[in-house]
């Protein structure tokens, strides 16, 4: 069975989740081969052979943290040259992306971006995307050279799938490029405790309806009741009442989770782009005539500030 | 001293229009009204700053790549303040993906020289935003992209670029290529004076001959990737609603517990 490349998005070891989910799509058309780059490399071995990697490839150097992309760039092409691979799979995150695209250029591939699915086919792997607003469906493969496959968060299950994870040390030479963009200070973002926004089964979200950030308390509450990511539409993020991080819609996140509650959030076509393929989505709305009424399975027309601290109130109830 | 700033710029169809896909499963264009893309007037707006903001002689190109309507995308970045613009147009060029736009782009960024290119965060319909990515590679030079913040000083571009996990401090040497957020400040509307000054701006065609490619290497036809079904989404199925009568929030949770998320 041919391999597929899955790079690793990791924290210092700690493998984050979207990398275990491209595990079990990249089993679905191959044997999945791990690239797992920069500090802490060597220790994401374990979880990566109890999700299905048959072989990791590592390489620590301080190159990965102290610039920008390009160094990650030569470490995929060189995991490519040396595996042959059916398919390279990497997150869709902003950094990821601009991964694949350059490494997809270098080997004269196409690319396809934020997949939410993945299946084998007969002339390689075929990607289903969600575009315009989520108001489409696309099957799309690549048609020229391996496929570089960025998938979005949250497009696939984690499952136990105990492999080998054959440890290899891979070999990278850096380019001329790798140094270009130098990394000068990096300030990590304060924990919130929370989980993080694209990665989360539940998102709670506020709007405009929220007048005013002290009032994102109510949803912070909410949020904690159920174990859930705060989100925030651009107005709330414009307005200052939340930060930008949390942004979901066209140009801030796009989430997928099992849950998406949206609280004084009318449903502009900017805010559906971004949760439109939610599983389950509720609303908590004072105007009856909002477009979010159109996507909800369940929707209350009524006053967030009474309704959001009584759902609150009773799934803490509920839960004991 | 003298700065070339070129910003790339993209003309797409208007997000709140009904967008779908023409039989060739390529963007419908007809029926859609387009405009410039609303995340590129951020990438006009920081190039004009930097402008303003230098002591150099700086002059602003806009760049796009499209069909005889993308005009109007060009129109209204050299009347937010741009000093000429450039239209890439062939008939060959319908249905290119994103490599290869990005060989169009680079071989016209090239050829219209330039020390620094500004480009938006990614387009509003194709949503990719791997372009810039795609373009700093194709030229060989630093990619600094995703900025919020961007300043350009004695041959240097520095910004910050808001990751998940860190916000992060960039230097690169210029020539280089930037992307720029919606957080990295409002885009200026065009002033009455700058809407007339725009008529009189020079607008270059060019085409791909101009540009030496060759028609196999760009178009739907030549494209990296096929798109083999584009499938409306079912409507959702309508859900229940209710009034809240004091009662809404109690509800709503039966509804959560009914689906297991209680």
């Amino acid at each position: 069975m041919a391999e597929v490349l899955v790079y690793v998005d990791h924290v210092d070891g700690a493998v984050r989740k979207p990398t275990l989910e491209l595990l079990t799509l990249a089993r679905r058309v191959g044997e999945p081969v791990a690239v797992a780059l920069g500090n802490g490399a060597g220790d994401t071995v374990a979880t990566l052979a109890e999700h299905g990697a048959i072989k990791v490839l590592t390489h620590e150097a301080a190159e990965y943290a102290d610039y920008l992309v390009v160094p990650k760039v030569d470490a995929l092409q060189a995991a490519h040259q040396a595996v042959s691979p059916a398919a390279v799979l990497v997150s869709s995150s902003a950094e990821g992306k601009e991964i694949a695209a350059r490494l997809a250029l270098r080997l004269g591939s196409g690319i396809i971006t934020d997949a939410v699915d993945l299946e084998a086919g007969d002339e390689g792997p075929v990607a289903t995307q969600s575009v315009f607003a989520a108001s489409y469906t696309t099957k799309s493969r690549v048609s020229k050279g391996t496929p570089v496959i960025t998938v979005k968060p949250n497009s696939a299950a984690v499952e136990a799938a105990p492999a080998a994870g054959a440890v290899e040390s891979l070999s990278v030479t850096f380019s001329e490029q790798a140094t270009g963009t130098k990394v000068t200070g990096r300030t990590p973002r304060e924990s919130t405790g929370r989980p993080e926004l694209t990665e989360a089964a539940i998102v709670v979200s506020g709007g405009r309806g929220v007048n005013g950030a002290e009032n994102f308390s109510i949803i912070e509450a909410l949020a904690d009741s159920l174990g859930a990511a705060v989100g925030a539409s651009r107005a709330a993020v414009d307005a200052g009442w939340y930060p930008h991080t949390n942004q979901v819609g066209q140009t801030g996140k796009s989430v997928s989770p099992q849950l998406y509650i949206a609280n004084g959030i009318s449903g502009a076509i900017q805010h559906r782009a971004g949760m439109q393929t939610s599983k389950t989505i509720v609303a908590v709305n004072k105007d009856a005539e909002a477009p979010i009424f159109e996507l909800v399975d369940f929707g209350v027309v009524g006053d967030l500030f009474d309704v959001v601290p009584q759902l609150t109130e009773e799934i803490k109830t509920r839960k004991g | 001293m003298s700065l070339r700033i070129v910003v790339t710029v993209k003309y797409v169809p208007d997000a709140t229009g009904d967008r779908h896909f023409a039989d060739d499963l390529t963007v419908d264009r007809d029926d859609v009204d387009g405009l410039l893309s609303e995340l590129d007037e951020y990438a006009v707006e920081q190039a004009l700053q930097i402008a303003e903001n230098s002591d150099d002689d700086v002059e602003v190109t806009v760049l796009t790549v499209g069909p005889e309507d993308a005009k109007d995308a060009l129109r209204k970045a050299l009347s937010m303040g741009a000093d000429k613009a450039i239209h890439v147009e062939d008939d060959d060029l319908h249905g290119t993906d994103a490599i290869g736009t990005s060989l169009v782009l680079a071989k016209a960024v090239e050829k219209a020289g330039y020390d620094l290119v500004v480009s938006g965060m990614a387009s509003t319909d194709g949503t990719m935003g791997v372009v810039p990515a795609l373009l700093a590679e194709r030229l060989g030079v630093p990619q600094v992209t995703l900025l919020s913040e961007v300043n350009v000083e004695d041959g240097k571009v520095t910004g910050r670029r808001d990751g998940d996990a860190a916000s992060e401090q960039l230097e690169a040497s210029l020539p280089a290529v930037v992307s720029v957020t919606d957080q990295s400040g409002e885009a200026r509307y065009p002033s009455f004076k700058g809407i007339m000054a725009a008529k009189k701006k020079p607008v270059e065609s060019w085409d791909l001959s101009d540009l030496d490619i060759d028609e196999d290497e760009v178009g739907l036809e030549n494209a990296y990737t096929t798109v083999e079904s584009a499938s409306e989404r079912p409507a959702r199925t309508a859900g229940t609603i209710v009034k809240d009568e004091g009662e809404g929030g109690k509800q709503l949770a039966e509804f959560l517990a009914s689906q297991k998320f209680i």
